[in-house]
């Protein structure tokens, strides 16, 4: 007959709920009902209301053990629950009546540990975040990319791009490796039928796809044959063909070749070092088309391609890494910058990215700890708080106690009160807690740059929080638990019971280290704050307004300058335009290859290299120092450099203009022809390479554009558009701002500055509001002694500096441990900066000032409170 | 004692146990009045009827045996008490009383 069962889980909840034998037949009636149902209304609806009964039956006047029922029960005796479930729910209601009475402590209290659970929850998401890059590959433990370290000038420098013939030499001659491919990462303006997208892909040798086990989810991967063939990820095969099968469609790159797409792949996760990559080329395609690929085939010394390796199991990086280290060196011709091989393993490619000097220094890790270390301590001081807030309100509740015992409770039975109490607490707060960051988590991603999500599936999240919960629950119920217990109920009824003076030391020293924490997160943010605004006011050298930056993809920008300057100049929108081989704020490259009179024999520096068109000054607004810039009006200027101030001074020119560089293979002279004042294309926190600036036509790849400042940017853009759309009306309209370009460039500080501002924010909160819940707390203690200093004649004046002088007596305190703290932590973090702020004294003074004027508000809105009650009123009881 | 108060749904359950008298059953309510009323009622609704009217001693109730048609669990069988009875009959007659006394012009 049984089919049918109806959604037995619901109907566990009235055995919770319900006594026995109240149960056990109201589940018969359910049963009977839901059977009869079944054949009646069907399946669907007889489960539907089967469930709205059981909702339906937990009410509380059934849950009540009725004694009527029980006095009717006459007939069988089902032995009711035992009568100690009577006593919890007395220790549960008591618990709820002492919040619901307090509601100020209670929202204190719960609200604050939730704020630094919800901190701390927050900062674990993004530690789980960062600690899983790259994990979702199966193969991680066995990946590695290879980096070089070359030597031009005095410190090895640590590049990730290696010459194509590597590959095979590895590949052939060291047994260690399973798979080596070689990849090109590029941006490509990938069209299927009308639709053109800007896209970045690898081009990769097949084997790429089975170390990172690529999830083909339909068609086919390519393998070693096939050279024009396209994988595409998912997202970027829904973007051109919607919902159309993508199979064997053709798609053009670059306006140029076309490719059939073999098959289509899963996007590589979101936290992951190809989360960028939306297509895959065969290797062969692009050695086959790219003039610089076909170039570079034997070519040792050309370094453009990334190479990744799988090692074959139980082979160790380092050993491998020695035998490949010097490869190059053992060749014929070996270069002069020395190069050095090194495999970088997966797991560190993005926590550990950082080289100096040939050794890997770290990286994003120091955040890692940074934030992990905040987490803790914002965590920490909440807890400081709830610890502090319970047991100073518990020593309200002796009264309480001796009135239990009185009746007969038995100790054991108080600390189980007490405890249950502060875990009732600690877990309502963690409740709370998932609420905050359900609702901060979107915010937060979008500072933190990341997708992160509450693990709500996880067991480990829940086992950490409620464990934590449990922890704090226990340590701050441990107080009035294990010492209100012992009291004598003679005394506390009597009233005798004093609470020594030397019960409060715990607390103070525990504000005094929420002080420490505070002050040492305040100066810390400033000082942050202050070397981001510090390297922001760096002069950049350029003009960065209305500029905008134009890569030049489509084959069809190539070739008429000319005829593309004067019309974008002739729409009206333009101020100036000019093409150079790199954006403005990026440096491409530079070289060893470069000499010049008064050079050290066997130094190798290395010299950035720009080439540009002759505009190219006037549109980004260079600042010549010296000579004068490039101009048509002198033929000579195609064998003329313009150098910038640090190349000057790493030439040693005393009168530049004049002087003779020589650079290139062939060995050609040059004559400087001008000063630049030095421009920060690279990183502003560091001092500006020596580079220089030559007039070549032939060798760009950017697209200068100063807009017209006259006309609106939108109505001027829409102008260079339509230019670009004679010329190119195949590749869509892509362009960048150089000021945007610039601000990413502090996209680290600026997010560390932000989350560190958040965090000490919060910090400050949770301390304050522990602050204000002790002052309360101790000016209601003492209103009596208040009542009878007033009655004596004290001034509001004297009681408010009465109660106010602890507090400002802790801060100094904290003030004092955290200025040296904060000062050697801060000088430590500015030592990684060449170009940084100073620690000034007035960031101190002023962290401290800040802290102590918050302290005192907090603290004299209850002592003023305290200060201001009538005598007659808190004298008048008893 | 909460006084003899009957609500509507608190009578029209009385009247059912009344109806299924010696197999009045929460399941058994239930099914009557879905019957009688053609409307359906919560099985909780019942319940804590059932409990109001045995607190105020309009029926008393008792543990029956066990079934197989309810996997061996006992049903609670409720009675009307006598004092049930008389509220019933109170009700009905007050009821009357005051159809009576509703003068004949009104329905036209």
């Amino acid at each position: 007959m049984k089919h049918t069962d109806p959604p037995r889980f619901i109907s566990h909840f009235l055995h919770l709920f319900l006594p026995l034998h109240r149960a056990e037949e109201l589940e018969g009636d359910l049963d009977e009902l839901f059977q009869q149902r079944v054949n009646e209304v069907g399946l669907r609806e007889a489960r539907w209301r089967y469930m709205r009964d059981v909702v339906s039956l937990l009410r509380p006047s059934l849950m009540r053990r009725g004694k009527a029922c029980l006095a009717s029960t006459t007939t069988n005796n089902i032995s009711p629950k035992p009568t100690h479930t009577t006593m919890l729910r007395n220790y549960l209601k008591i618990a709820f009546r002492n919040l619901a009475k307090n509601q100020v402590y209670s929202f204190i209290n719960i609200f604050g540990l939730a704020s630094g659970m919800a901190v701390a929850m927050l900062i674990g998401l993004w530690l789980y975040d960062e600690l899983s890059f790259n994990r979702q590959f199966k193969k991680h433990d066995r990946l590695a990319m290879l980096w070089q370290f070359v030597k031009f000038d005095v410190e090895k420098v640590a590049y990730d791009i290696m010459a194509i013939p590597l590959a095979q030499e590895l590949r052939s001659h060291y047994p260690d490796f399973e798979s080596v491919a070689l990849s090109k990462s590029r941006d490509v303006i990938v069209a299927a039928g009308d639709r053109k997208l800007l896209k970045t892909g690898n081009y990769v040798e097949p084997e790429f796809i089975d170390m990172l086990s690529l999830n083909v989810l339909s068609g086919t991967r390519f393998g070693n044959n096939d050279v024009n063939s396209i994988l595409l990820s998912k997202s970027l095969a829904q973007a051109l063909f919607d919902t159309r099968n993508p199979l064997n469609k053709l798609i053009k790159l670059d306006n140029k070749q076309t490719v059939k797409v073999a098959g289509v792949y899963e996007d590589f996760p979101a936290n992951s070092t190809f989360d960028d990559v939306m297509f895959l080329v065969p290797w062969k395609f692009y050695a086959a088309n790219d003039e610089n690929a076909k170039r570079d085939r034997d070519e040792w010394d050309s370094n453009s391609y990334q190479i990744f390796v799988q090692l074959k199991p139980g082979a160790d990086f380092r050993q491998v890494s020695t035998k490949i280290k010097d490869i190059r060196m053992k060749r014929d011709n070996p270069p002069g910058y020395k190069p050095e091989f090194y495999l970088h393993p997966m797991s560190r490619w993005h926590l550990y990215s950082d080289f100096k000097d040939g050794i890997n220094t770290g990286g994003l890790i120091t955040f890692v700890w940074l934030f992990g270390s905040i987490g803790v301590i914002v965590l920490l001081l909440a807890c400081i708080n709830f610890m502090n807030l319970s047991t100073a309100r518990s020593e309200k509740r002796a009264k309480e106690v001796g009135i239990r015992k009185a009746i007969g409770s038995l100790r054991t039975q108080l600390i189980a009160q007490f405890f249950s109490e502060s875990l009732l607490m600690a877990l309502l707060a963690f409740a709370v807690s998932i609420l905050f960051v359900q609702f901060t988590l979107p915010f937060f991603n979008q500072v933190a740059e990341k997708k992160m999500t509450i693990l709500w599936a996880d067991p480990l999240f829940w086992l950490a929080g409620l464990g934590f919960s449990l922890l704090t629950g226990l340590i701050a119920g441990s107080y009035p638990a294990l010492y209100l217990s012992s009291f004598q109920p003679v005394k506390v009824l009597k009233g005798i019971m004093r609470t020594s003076r030397s019960a409060t030391i715990p607390r103070r020293v525990l504000v005094g280290f929420q002080f420490t924490v505070s002050v040492t997160l305040i100066i810390g943010t400033i000082i942050v704050f202050r070397q981001i605004e510090h390297a922001k006011d760096r002069p950049v050298g350029y003009s960065r307004s209305g500029l905008i930056e134009i890569g030049m993809n489509a084959p069809e920008l190539y070739g008429h300058y000319t005829a593309l300057r004067d019309d974008l100049l002739n729409t009206g929108a333009v101020a100036d335009m000019s093409e150079s081989s790199n954006p403005i704020t990026v440096q491409a490259g530079g070289t060893t290859d470069i000499s010049w009179k008064g050079k050290k024999p066997g130094s190798k520096p290395l010299v950035m290299t720009n080439y540009i068109t002759h505009d190219y000054g006037k549109t980004v607004g260079w600042q010549i120092k010296e000579g004068r810039d490039f101009s048509r009006a002198y033929s000579t200027d195609t064998a003329s450099v313009i150098l910038n101030e640090a190349a000057v001074k790493l030439m040693g020119f005393k009168n530049p203009i004049g002087e003779i560089v020589r650079r290139g293979s062939p060995n050609r002279q040059f004559k400087v022809i001008g000063v630049v004042k030095d421009m920060i294309k690279e990183d502003p926190f560091r001092p500006v390479s020596p580079s220089f600036f030559a007039v070549e036509y032939g060798n760009v790849n950017t697209i200068n554009i100063r807009l017209a400042p006259q006309l609106s940017t939108n109505e001027s853009l829409a102008k260079v558009e339509q230019v670009f759309k004679r010329y190119s009306p195949d590749s869509p309209f892509d362009y960048k701002f150089a000021d945007e370009q610039y601000d990413r460039k502090f996209g680290a500080e600026q997010r560390v500055g932000r989350l560190a501002g958040g965090f000490t924010i919060l910090a400050i909160l949770i301390s304050c509001l522990g602050l204000f819940g002790l002052a309360s707390f101790m000016a209601e203690q003492r209103t009596k002694e208040i009542g009878i200093r007033k009655v004596l004649g004290a001034s509001v004046f004297n009681v408010w500096q009465l109660l106010s002088k602890e507090f400002v007596i802790l801060v100094v305190i904290a003030f004092c441990l955290a200025t040296p703290l904060a000062y050697y932590l801060l000088s430590d973090w500015l030592q990684s900066y060449q170009y940084r702020t100073e620690l000034s004294w007035w960031v101190f003074a002023l962290s401290g000032f800040g802290v102590l004027t918050v302290t005192l508000l907090t603290v004299s809105f209850q002592s003023i409170k305290a200060a201001l009650m009538n005598p007659v009123r808190s004298l008048r009881s008893e | 004692m909460k006084g003899t108060y009957l609500g509507e749904f608190e009578e029209v359950v009385l009247l059912a146990v009344a109806i299924r008298a010696g197999d009045a059953y929460g399941a058994a309510v239930v099914n009557e009045i879905e019957l009688q009323m053609e409307r359906t009622v919560n099985l909780g609704a019942v319940h804590s009827a059932l409990n109001r009217l045995q607190e105020k001693g309009l029926v008393s109730s008792e543990m029956g045996g066990m079934t197989a048609e309810r996997g061996g669990r006992r049903k609670r069988l409720y009675t009307v008490t006598a004092y049930g009875r008389r509220v019933l009959e109170e009700v009905r007659q007050l009821r009357n009383q005051m159809w009576d006394a509703i003068p004949r012009t009104a329905w036209s």
